[in-house]
């Protein structure tokens, strides 16, 4: 049974360190929503999201009273569009068609940001990406909520110059676009090198074409925490300080794991989605059930696959 | 069994623990556990219940215990055990 002081450490981390959980992030495939023209792709791509996410922000709102534990973002991130629109998008503006659909569609599920309006171009162009590259500045212009993003190289294929030099120039011209509201397009569009396979953090957020049909991330936030926690460990020696270290990170980490598992769970069954990892920053942690109903069956105890790695802090 | 964990902290004064037991009677909510400690004239108490019987909706529950608190004057959290047993226990 819990005792008075575990449980007042629980609520003085949530009311005066400033623990939360920043965001739960669904990422959700768009491979099955290309069509001939950016009308249909248009419409396939809304569905989907409001099939999946729909109920995001409902859930975490839900979720965030019931434990108790603030959850501040709701987000999505999308497969690289460039991939998605490669069949239907003939110039820019075909792009900032999609654009503007995925702003609206993020506004009315509440979600603050939706990222994967992207392009990976770490070792060659398609006419695809460069078409999308080319609709950045007007895309962010016209939109609020949307992340843009652009890998130009990779340690394996070194570093696509052309791409660069394009980049170098879209930046330029998304912060003139932007220019009476403090350049806000460049705030929203990362150039990346060694994007990582699957990314879920703004602004370089996108889904991995190696996920599944809908992920869910959580990142959680607890730089308070681990203050308070290294300020009880003046004068001690450095075991005691690593040592509280790894159990501090661990309660934090521990409280994200529970979320992503309960989102995953509710969110699972209001949609067909059937694979949910769970990475988190700083450890990350991963699990990575094969269908909906194993899943169900493992919501209530330890992730099928545990990874810890080092991971970079959500913003 | 569906356990939640309330916190109440505030200035210490008479029937806090009256009110919120007799609050959680209402609305056929068993306490299962209950520890209390008084630092420097401020009272904090935990209380785990079992809320699995209740006649309300956890929502109601909360929203309602929202209210209590501030008729008596102190912070009342509710949360479920679930948060405390993750970052506690492995």
């Amino acid at each position: 049974m819990l005792n008075i002081k575990e449980v007042f450490e629980t609520t003085n981390m949530i009311e005066h360190e400033n623990l939360d959980v920043r965001t739960v992030t669904m990422g959700i495939s768009l491979f099955d929503c290309s069509a001939t023209t950016v009308e249909e792709t248009c419409s396939r791509i809304e569905a989907k999201i409001r099939r999946h996410a729909g109920k995001l922000a409902e859930t975490a709102d839900a979720i965030a009273a019931e434990f108790g534990i603030p959850i501040v973002n709701k987000r999505i991130s999308i497969t690289p569009i460039s991939l998605i629109g490669a069949s239907c998008c003939k110039t820019p503006d075909d792009y900032v068609t999609i654009c503007k659909m995925l702003d609206r569609v993020a506004k009315e599920l509440g979600c603050n940001f939706l990222g994967g309006f992207s392009a990976v171009v770490s070792k060659g162009i398609t006419e695809s990406d460069r078409l999308l590259i080319e609709s950045i500045p007007e895309a962010l212009a016209v939109t609020d909520n949307i992340c843009a993003s652009v890998n130009v190289g990779s340690t394996k294929t070194g570093i696509n110059m052309d791409a660069v030099k394009l980049m170098g120039e879209i930046v330029k011209k998304t912060a003139v676009r932007t220019a009476d509201r403090e350049c806000i397009g460049c705030a929203k569009l990362v150039v990346l090198c060694n994007a990582p396979d699957d990314n879920p953090f703004m602004a370089g957020a996108f889904l991995g074409i190696t996920q599944g049909d809908a992920v869910i991330n959580v990142g959680v936030s607890g730089p308070g925490v681990v203050k308070a926690a290294l300020d009880k460990c003046h004068g001690e020696n450095f075991q005691v300080l690593c040592d509280t270290i790894k159990k501090t990170a661990f309660k934090i980490t521990r409280v994200g794991q529970m979320v992503a598992q309960e989102a995953a769970a509710r969110l699972v069954s209001s949609s067909a989605s059937s694979t949910f990892p769970l990475p988190l920053p700083q450890p990350s942690v991963t699990a990575s059930p094969t269908s909906s109903r194993r899943w169900a069956s493992r919501s209530a105890g330890l992730p099928a696959r545990l990874r810890l790695s080092p991971c970079s802090t959500t913003r | 069994m569906e356990k939640t964990v309330i916190t109440v902290v505030g200035k210490d004064t008479t029937g806090i623990i009256a009110r919120s037991s007799t609050f959680l009677y209402e609305h056929n909510i068993n306490i299962l556990d209950i520890a209390q400690t008084v630092l420097d004239g401020i009272f904090n108490m935990m209380m785990i219940v079992d809320v699995s019987g209740m006649d309300i909706t956890f929502e109601e529950f909360v929203c309602k215990m929202k209210a209590l608190a501030e008729e008596i004057g102190v912070d009342i959290r509710c949360q479920r055990e679930e948060i405390f047993d993750m970052m506690h226990r492995i």
